[in-house]
């Protein structure tokens, strides 16, 4: 069954869908979109130090995605805004990553496909790498779920019940790391802060708690990933980007549904 | 004791905001913190729950405390989506039944399937309280947790967390600025302002001249605390 390039395509799509909606979640909740982004573009210099000292992809990524993530937990709060911060180093490690890269002159051609992801060229073992991080991020996640929600809604009311908020925004900044070192194969660079950030938000409208959430956006991710995948088999056009615009486009039928139905029954009231 | 400080100081952005500070607060007593805006009250109360470092001194709390703790504003970002059931099962998950209960105790009944950030301020004030109070809290902390409440409903406020420390046994310690309802209902009182000016037994603190120049009262508001001298009369005592 692996044999067949869709189907781990569609195996590889399902698994970061999975492990990107809960993570989403919390990214949209605690307002750091900006934070995916940045640690995104920071994988790029992981990629080119790993090409330079001839490690793995997974690990150079995860190594400096995991540093990024650290390092602007530390600074915030520290005289610099967090968009700012952000800003300046996601961009400025994205420069230094192409410009690193670019020493390399036998791996030019393989830029785009850090760029944008390339989920048809996954093979068995990247899908075990996917798999097996996206599974650990999962579980992570689940195992923190109570004191992460409890961090998120309020700090003080977390440090009250004897949550610390320093350890659970740890375990979302590991668990950003890992799924960006799993997802750049399959929708790359430019494009894992969309799966991360899209699902969630289409969710929200149709969401009465954290858990319904989660579980809807983790519904949409998969249906936008095997659907976008079908899509770009079919129109000839470059898988992740098609996988996103489907996202993207179930985003905008979520806004037109829920404003029809959300906003009815206040009137009623 | 449940929770104590000795010699606390506290310094927020280069700014001290506590100095020298000693107080406790054992099982079984309510303890009001009164000072003027900026006194360090909140602080004193975060620093308590560990959300602020002392810069010396240090916080001892009891082994295994556990904390309900009703902060003075809570702002729920509108992209998480939170019914007010769920917000009481957080950290701990409970029985439908138990928030139910908690809920009415609260004077907020039915509220549960609503979302958090649609509850008016008084209500959500309200529902504030049942979830600290749900976890069975050997100390509860309250910061202005009667803000945003009809005066009735300050009033059973203060009736609810009478019977809460007899029911539970645990301490209390709340800031206030409603000085005549707080002092009623208090075993002491502490007056804060960058240090503790002053502390005691009500009647003994609004005594203190330190007390009548933090809160400039004139003689007849600052009267106004005491018991009206009619119901202690000799009428009284020949009774007894």
């Amino acid at each position: 069954m692996l044999d067949d390039f869709l189907t781990r395509a569609a195996l590889a799509g399902v698994g970061v869908a999975l492990a990107a909606a809960p993570l989403g979640c919390f990214i949209v909740w605690r307002r750091m979109a900006y934070f995916g982004d940045a640690t995104a573009h920071a994988a790029m210099l992981g990629v080119a130090l790993s090409l330079t000292l001839s490690t793995p992809i997974f690990g150079g990524v995860l190594v400096v995605s995991l540093l990024m993530a650290i390092l602007v937990s530390t600074l915030s709060g520290r005289g610099y805004a967090m968009d700012t911060l952000l800003g300046v180093m996601a961009h400025s490690a994205l420069a230094f990553g192409l410009v690193a890269v670019s020493f390399q002159s036998s791996i030019r051609l393989d830029l785009m496909a850090y760029l944008f992801g390339d989920i048809l060229a996954v093979t068995p073992t990247d899908l075990g790498i996917i798999w097996g991080g996206c599974a650990l991020v999962i579980a992570l996640v689940a195992y923190r779920w109570q004191s992460l929600l409890l961090a998120t809604l309020n700090p003080d009311l977390a440090h009250a019940s004897g949550v610390s908020p320093v350890r659970e925004q740890l375990v979302l900044t590991i668990s950003l790391a890992i799924v960006v070192a799993v997802a750049i194969k399959v929708v790359g660079v430019l494009l894992i802060a969309a799966m991360l950030i899209i699902p969630a938000a289409a969710a929200r409208p149709f969401s009465r708690t954290p858990e319904a959430m989660a579980a809807i956006a983790a519904f949409i991710g998969c249906g936008g990933s095997l659907a976008g995948l079908r899509l770009s088999y079919h129109l000839d056009t470059p898988s992740g980007p098609t996988i996103v615009c489907f996202i993207a486009t179930l985003f905008l039928v979520s806004m037109a549904v829920s404003r029809g139905f959300i906003h009815k029954p206040r009137h009623i009231n | 004791m449940l929770v104590s400080t000795q010699g606390l100081s506290v310094r927020l952005g280069g700014h001290r905001v506590l100095h020298h500070v000693d107080m406790s607060v054992a099982r079984g007593e309510i303890v009001t913190i009164v000072g003027p805006n900026g006194s360090g009250k909140s602080t004193l109360l975060r620093t308590l729950i560990g959300a602020v470092k002392p810069s010396t001194g240090s916080v001892q709390r009891a082994d295994g405390l556990t904390i309900g703790y009703v902060p003075q504003r809570l702002f729920i970002d509108d992209t998480l989506p939170m019914t007010v059931a769920r917000f009481l099962s957080l950290p701990d998950r409970k029985r439908c039944k138990k928030v139910a209960v908690a809920l009415e105790q609260a004077g907020v009944e039915g509220l549960d399937k609503r979302q958090v950030m649609d509850l008016s301020g008084g209500q959500f004030q309200r529902v504030l309280l049942a979830r600290a109070l749900l976890n069975s809290p050997d100390l509860l902390l309250l910061d202005e947790a009667t803000q945003g409440l009809d005066q009735r409903g300050s009033a059973a406020f203060y009736r609810q967390i009478e019977q809460v420390r007899q029911t539970l046994n645990c301490g209390v310690l709340l800031i206030s600025h409603e000085l005549h309802v707080v002092m009623r209902a208090t075993d002491r009182v502490i007056c804060l302002n960058g240090h503790v000016c002053c502390h005691g037994t009500p009647e003994t603190v609004t005594s203190t001249p330190e007390y009548q120049s933090l809160f400039g009262l004139d003689d007849s508001d600052a009267f106004a605390t005491y018991p009206h001298p009619s119901n202690a009369g000799p009428g009284l005592e020949s009774v007894n």
